[in-house]
């Protein structure tokens, strides 16, 4: 075989393996304790703060706690030992087929995000991203509303009322900010004139992130120069911003995370969609939803907050040291991190939508506002050429 | 019938965004998480003996015993006197008005040659069933020889029922001796 096809197999196979399982599964695991842990500070409560190394059950006299860090680990195992219940009045295939139709589109989605800039392997660059193809927000549309299957089919072969309510909620809520999603991006996708992530991460690094204009090629805000090439970035900013607060919101709403929880919403269907789910199959969705929160801050790290970039310049140098690119994965991994402690945050912030009131934001308020958007972007344009 | 108007309030244009609401209300459970991770919410503040953490006793290291009221009623016990007498006279009131049946009591007879052969009875055996008993305190309200007691114990625990049952011994074991009480018994030839 060519040794630059193999090359080529090799290397993704191996970033394929570290980004999903080294990296995305165990902060899955991890933001379900961040979740529990945060919303626990926030309501004056504890939280799990016991599981560790349970020593006693080898006669020590004390366990290691770790501040419950074994936590995940416990959820885990107790996912895959409850006893696996199908009721009988569920239609089968779709029951089945349901929960991996929610879990594997989040997690088909990493494949398209930069993590770092590149590593030398043998002398050759190699990017660090599973695929670096021109299409990578359109890819994400593609396959992150695929998801609404799963949700769909959960409720309906559920066989039960709840579960149906659920499952007819989440299909018309992401179907309907699907649109404002799309349309939101339209203004980024303008400014950078391309859809290859790492191209638009790069430049991101070069220019300043979009949402943080403080450097550009002249230099950073402690330069003259920056001063008088800056006026086109701020200028842009404004619609760029009116951006980021439309696809943050409809990632929550695509996520299903709180406010726009209506799919499950304790209070009212019970456990929504996953009702009838137990053991490891209530689990996948679980799974899929964190990825899908995850996978959705990555692309707004990506977009918004330059990716991978430190900025201020510095990205050059660290692309030069011999491990740079590994820091780059750093950097991008803490800027995730910060994300999901603010969908976290959010959560246990904002009360859950009314169900008129969710149709309305998404059709009669971010529809609209994400279309001017991208008339205000293109005058914005036109004017500074 | 009169129509009562219900009159909206009305908004302003920041109330009408949503948003300078939304980041208010972030910055309030961001100052609060603030103060709760330095120990400084209200709750933490409390007399009880709090974690810091909030309100939140956490069991095995903080514990309730030096907050517990006079009144608090635990397991109940049988108690000795100042001359070491068992002071149950297995009259059985406890047994009769025991709400949940928890206690069970045999009676038998003192010995002549007991120094304290003239309260003439004494329990052979005294059950008191911890997986029954619901700490009403009516066995002590009831015993006529202030020989029971509910004590300031609460953490009863056992690996099987059996374990649970609380015989005699037990009940001595964890009564031990109370002084003060009346002592009719000492007075009577």
């Amino acid at each position: 075989m060519d040794p630059a096809i193999l090359f080529l197999i090799l290397t993704t196979a191996v970033k394929i393996v570290v980004f999903t399982f080294v990296f995305t599964l165990p902060i899955i695991a991890y933001s379900t304790y961040a979740e529990r842990r945060v919303s626990s500070i926030i309501q004056d409560r504890v939280g799990p703060n016991r599981v560790g190394i349970p020593l006693t059950l080898f006669g020590a006299k004390k366990d290691i706690p770790f501040a419950g860090l074994l936590q995940p680990l416990a959820d885990g195992l107790k996912a895959f030992l409850k006893e696996d219940l199908v009721p009988a009045h569920v239609r089968k295939f779709f029951f089945w087929i349901a929960p991996a139709l929610t879990a594997a589109p989040a997690f088909l989605c990493i494949c398209i995000i930069p993590f770092g800039s590149s590593i030398t392997v043998f002398d050759q660059p190699v990017k660090l991203v599973i695929a670096d193809i021109d299409a990578g927000p359109l890819f994400v549309f593609a396959i992150a509303s695929l998801s609404v299957y799963g949700i769909t089919f959960a409720g309906w072969a559920s066989n039960n009322k709840y579960s149906f309510l659920g499952g007819v909620r989440s299909c018309a809520q992401m179907i309907s900010y699907e649109i404002s999603l799309g349309l939101s991006l339209i203004p980024v996708l303008m400014v950078f004139g391309q859809l290859n992530l790492s191209d638009i991460v790069h430049s991101q690094a070069d220019n300043g992130w979009t949402l943080l204009p403080l450097w550009n090629e002249h230099g950073s805000v402690f330069d003259a120069a920056y001063w008088q090439n800056c006026k086109e970035q701020w200028l842009l900013m404004i619609p760029l911003t009116i951006s980021f607060i439309i696809f943050t919101t409809s990632i929550f709403a695509e996520t299903n995370r709180m406010p726009f929880d209506l799919p499950e919403c304790e209070t009212e269907l019970v456990g929504g969609y996953h009702t009838e789910y137990s053991s490891m199959k209530f689990a996948l969705f679980f799974l899929g939803e964190y990825a899908a929160m995850i996978v959705g801050s990555a692309i707004i790290v990506t977009l918004f907050f330059g990716g991978w970039s430190l900025g201020f310049g510095l990205d050059t140098a660290i692309s030069n040291m011999a491990l740079g690119g590994l820091l780059h994965i750093l950097i991008f991994l803490t800027k995730v991190i910060a994300f999901v402690i603010f969908f976290i945050w959010v959560r246990w912030t904002v009360p859950r939508f009314r169900y008129d009131q969710l149709m309305k934001l998404g059709w009669v308020v971010f529809f609209e506002l994400a279309l001017v958007n991208i008339f205000i972007t293109a005058g914005i344009i036109m004017l500074l050429n | 019938m009169a129509i009562i108007k219900i009159k909206r309030p009305q908004l302003t244009i920041a109330e009408k965004l949503y948003l300078p609401a939304v980041i208010k209300g972030l910055s309030i459970t961001l100052g609060h998480a603030i103060r709760a991770v330095l120990g400084k919410t209200p709750g933490a503040k409390r007399n009880f003996n709090s974690s810091g953490m909030g309100i939140t006793m956490q069991y095995p290291e903080t514990k309730w015993d030096d907050q517990l009221p006079d009144y608090y009623r635990g397991v109940p016990a049988l108690v000795t006197d100042e001359k070491g007498r068992e002071r149950c006279v297995s009259c059985q009131l406890c047994e009769f008005i025991c709400p949940p049946k928890a206690i069970a009591i045999i009676p038998t007879e003192i010995e002549s040659d007991d120094p304290w052969a003239k309260v003439e009875k004494r329990p052979q055996e005294f059950d008191i069933d911890m997986t029954r008993c619901i700490y009403c305190g009516m066995c002590e309200e009831v015993c006529p020889e202030q020989a029971i007691y509910l004590r300031q114990d609460y953490a009863m625990t056992g690996l099987s029922r059996a374990e649970m049952v609380n015989d005699k011994e037990r009940l001595y074991e964890i009564g031990g001796v109370r002084e003060g009480l009346v002592n009719k018994w000492n007075d009577i030839k």
